[in-house]
């Protein structure tokens, strides 16, 4: 079984703290961006980075997979 | 004719065409939660696309995201965050989860708790979790059709005998072998949710405001505090966005039907590869959003918020689109209300009560109590949506309460070989007991903390303090976690 690696784990970290942990410095109104309140416009832009995030530790995960599945 | 017989007109015709494109549909392809769940892999990009975004308009998307939008207002943003996180924490789970199923040949939730802790008593208590989880997340649907038929029937028709006619149809549906058509009735109900979705997340704001933009502009100006935390309430602040969201992240593959998708992926990488895409699904519940808001400024004295999407659809489109769209809603709660009702039964007769209480009872006989179970869970859930009333985003979060109590047990079982089976089973005792008492309680925000997430805390403590007590008894699935 192949565990995440550090580096992956903390791109998976990103979106959490982006959408969650960080919750009090965007939830506010102004300003309107594209016409929408700032924290509706904040999560949706989160909503198409966290794939990036994701592709990323992709990445990370079948580079650090590469040497390990020449093992038998 | 009426715009009430309009509405209910075109509503009963498509809920009778989507059932008969079930049944005939159902003989030849066969269903399974999977499929349901994952659609069809052989479709183009554009189609699946249209289909996975379809998938998202689920009763409480629907119905239940716009309502807490127009009555609570800032704090509903919590849901675009958690189906984001929930497929971001899926990344790392699943495909582990995946590994250990193709090694053990599990299936189910309970399967892997039984495989990993070798206790059948755990993975008995994992089934009747999961099966509390479910009568909420089942109440929601009933009562989503409910509001849908009344609001579209002008009040003729009561919320009470819809609720129970929607029941009846799910008992049938079930019992009549018609799961089988699922994929085909989600493919009919997927376009006309997307159809509907575009029509009122842009329609509504067009019709009454001149557009998205303006709606904001005119809410920002005469209302801005129902956009931020906590909006129209007193407790549903930043705090206990955080701890709804990571509540609701963690838990969402800890279902006992999305927990089983992780076993029938061709392989890890897939779910990988998923888990990156999924959240762009997401994006189109934006719309439902702008409804919800839009309706704050044009209908602002609804008492019942979940009315707040149909009723600003009948004021704004014409009665057949109200049918189109209340149609398409019912598919919506029926057809998940079958998947529920039928894998809580499974699980129940064969995951909890044929291991524990009958372990030389055949097939047919399991088959004979998961029919019972059916009829059983259905009269309940019926129950308790005639007699206690609650919004559906909080009945989505009770299950949640539920349900992710199994996420300790899953994750330590996955990532960490000391942790022991009378570990794991405390903590889930300890922290559903926590939940169902701080709910019962009405304590729920605790400290402005989501009461399921102080539950899952809770039981996250127990089961680590009483793993280090205990002293070290890998299991074989254990072992090979290397």
């Amino acid at each position: 079984m192949k565990t995440p690696s550090i580096g992956a784990l903390a791109l998976g970290i990103v979106p959490f703290v982006a959408m969650c942990f960080t919750v009090p410095l965007w939830d506010r109104v102004q300003p309107l961006v594209l016409g929408l309140p700032f924290n509706l416009f904040w999560l949706i832009l989160w909503i198409l980075l966290t794939p990036c995030c994701l592709w990323g530790a992709y990445r990370l995960q079948s580079t650090a997979d590469r040497p390990a599945s020449r093992d038998p | 004719m009426t715009p009430a017989a309009t509405a209910l007109t075109v509503i009963i015709a498509i809920v009778a065409i989507g059932t008969v494109v079930g049944f005939l549909a159902g003989s030849s392809q066969k269903m399974d939660l999977e499929q349901w769940t994952v659609g069809g892999r052989g479709f183009g990009t554009v189609l699946v696309f249209l289909l996975m975004a379809g998938e998202i308009y689920t009763t409480f998307a629907f119905l239940g995201v716009s309502g807490w939008a127009y009555s609570r207002g800032g704090p509903v943003l919590y849901v675009l965050a958690y189906l984001s996180l929930g497929y971001t924490a899926s990344f790392f789970i699943l495909p582990q989860l995946w590994e250990l199923g193709r090694k053990h040949r599990l299936q189910t939730q309970p399967d892997f708790f039984n495989s990993r802790y070798g206790n059948r008593y755990l993975a008995g208590f994992v089934c009747v979790v999961g099966i509390l989880a479910f009568i909420p997340y089942l109440q929601l649907q009933l009562d989503g059709v409910g509001i849908i038929v009344s609001v579209a029937s002008f009040g003729h028709i009561g919320r009470v005998p819809a609720m129970a006619v929607a029941a009846a149809l799910v008992v049938a549906f079930v019992f009549a072998n018609g799961i089988r058509a699922v994929a085909w009735v989600s493919v009919v109900k997927d376009f006309l949710m997307i159809i509907a979705a575009v029509a009122i997340g842009v329609g509504i704001p067009l019709a009454h405001f001149g557009g998205i933009a303006p709606m904001f502009a005119a809410l920002a100006h005469a209302r801005p505090q129902q956009l931020t935390m906590p909006g129209a309430t007193t407790n549903l602040g930043h705090s206990w966005y955080i701890s709804t969201v990571l509540l609701t992240a963690l838990g969402f593959y800890m279902w006992p039907h999305t927990f089983s998708a992780a076993f029938t992926a061709r392989s890890a990488d897939t779910l990988r590869r998923n888990a990156i895409v999924m959240p762009l699904y997401t994006l189109t519940l934006a719309l439902v959003f702008f409804a919800g808001f839009a309706t704050v400024l044009i209908l602002p004295h609804l008492n019942n918020g979940d009315l707040a999407l149909l009723t600003v659809v009948r004021r704004t489109f014409p009665a057949w689109f109200l049918g189109v769209i209340g149609g398409a809603g019912a598919l919506t709660a029926m057809v998940p209300a079958a998947i529920l009702i039928l894998t809580a039964a499974t699980l129940f007769a064969k995951n909890l009560y044929r291991p524990i209480f009958a372990p030389a009872m055949s097939d047919d006989g399991v088959a004979r109590l998961a029919r019972g179970m059916v009829v059983l869970l259905g009269a309940t859930s019926l129950g308790l949506a005639i007699h206690c009333s609650s919004t559906l985003v909080s009945l989505l979060l009770t299950g949640y309460a539920m349900v992710t109590q199994c996420f300790p047990g899953v994750v330590l079982g996955l990532y960490w070989k000391r942790v022991t089976s009378p570990a794991v089973f405390i903590g889930m005792i300890v922290g559903v007991l926590t939940a169902v008492v701080l709910m019962s309680m009405r304590l729920d925000p605790l400290w402005g903390l989501n009461a399921g997430f102080v539950a899952l805390c809770i039981n996250f403590i127990v089961t680590l303090a009483a793993t280090l007590a205990t002293p070290a008894r890998a299991s074989a699935a254990a072992a090979e976690l290397t």
